[in-house]
């Protein structure tokens, strides 16, 4: 479905309930919801929970600003922005991918979409380096709030992420399919919504974490 | 035909999105004394950085109206919470 309509329950805005039934009882809204609702719920569901530890992360910062400040500066931020930028191309060659399978362009879409996997690969890599550092210094989840905070966050990023290249390597296989319908259409825009996702979160966990002073 | 694909809004985006990354960075880990209103810049740009993500990539330009609201209400608000929390605790 290229374009559809979304519906919103009737009695949302307010109207009185009690009323006659008429025949069109919702009101609905036009255009086009990338991939499906579904995945809008896990993905804003998502979003929701994420705001709800950035919150706790700020929170905690307040407690001792200091402790954060010092622990923050010893955070490779080279690191940080690279994947950042890394995340940024790997979003860019989905949206390309996706729009190279509406285009029919079939050999030039799977190769967008590995180019998109291997970003996300190089992410990885930078983050297990990341990661074997702290390990060396001895730095863990147990050496203070920061890196308790630095850890979850940024880990349970990682596992979005990890899931997010599984979803990569399904949309290449999806993309090398020489008919794609438009079934298949709205599993790569609800697979890339998931990509962009990861790539949304840590935009906001890289200033949080690494920048904010 | 592989330029052409190249050739869409969504590129400049993504060099503009590249480009604001490198300011942020370079904010972020500079030591002068304003680091205060350099944090409040970062966070700001951070949340308007995924404004596009969401209107560009995601595709949400062309989504129905509610799904849009959610979306940039979700930035709005956790960004002025974040900096509420940021300036009140300091």
């Amino acid at each position: 479905m290229s374009s559809g309509e979304f519906t919103a329950p009737a009695g949302i805005d307010g109207a009185a309930s009690d009323a006659a039934p008429t025949p069109r009882q919702g009101r609905t809204f036009a255009g086009h919801v990338p991939g499906e609702v579904g995945v809008w719920v896990l993905i804003l569901g998502d979003m929701t929970v994420f705001a709800l530890f950035f919150g706790v992360f700020m929170h905690y910062r307040d407690h001792a600003p200091a402790l954060f400040r010092h622990s923050q500066a010893t955070l490779n931020q080279t690191f940080g922005a690279v994947n950042t930028l890394l995340l940024l191309t790997s979003s860019l060659f989905v949206v390309l991918g996706v729009s190279a399978v509406r285009k029919r362009m079939r050999t030039v879409a799977p190769k967008l979409f590995l180019l998109a996997l291997c970003c996300g690969l190089a992410f990885s890599v930078i983050k297990v380096l990341e990661y074997s550092a702290k390990a060396r210094h001895g730095i863990g989840l147990n050496t203070n709030d920061f890196y308790m905070y630095y850890f979850i966050l940024t880990g349970i990023h990682f596992f979005h992420l990890i899931i997010g290249m599984g979803v990569l390597v399904f949309l290449w296989r999806l993309s090398l399919k020489p008919d794609v319908g438009t079934k298949q259409i709205q599993y790569l825009e609800a697979g890339a919504s998931y990509w962009h996702m990861v790539d949304l979160l840590w935009i906001v966990l890289f200033p949080l974490i690494y920048l904010v002073k | 035909m592989v330029v052409s694909l190249f050739r869409q809004r969504v590129t400049l985006v993504w060099l503009g999105l590249v480009c604001v990354t490198g300011v942020s960075w370079w904010l972020g880990t500079d030591h002068s004394a304003a680091h205060k209103l350099a944090t409040i810049v970062v966070l700001g740009v951070a949340f308007t950085k995924v404004r596009f993500v969401g209107m560009y990539f995601m595709e949400l330009r062309g989504a129905p109206l509610p799904l849009k609201l959610i979306f940039q209400g979700w930035c709005v608000v956790v960004c002025t919470t974040l900096l509420i929390m940021y300036l009140v605790g300091g």
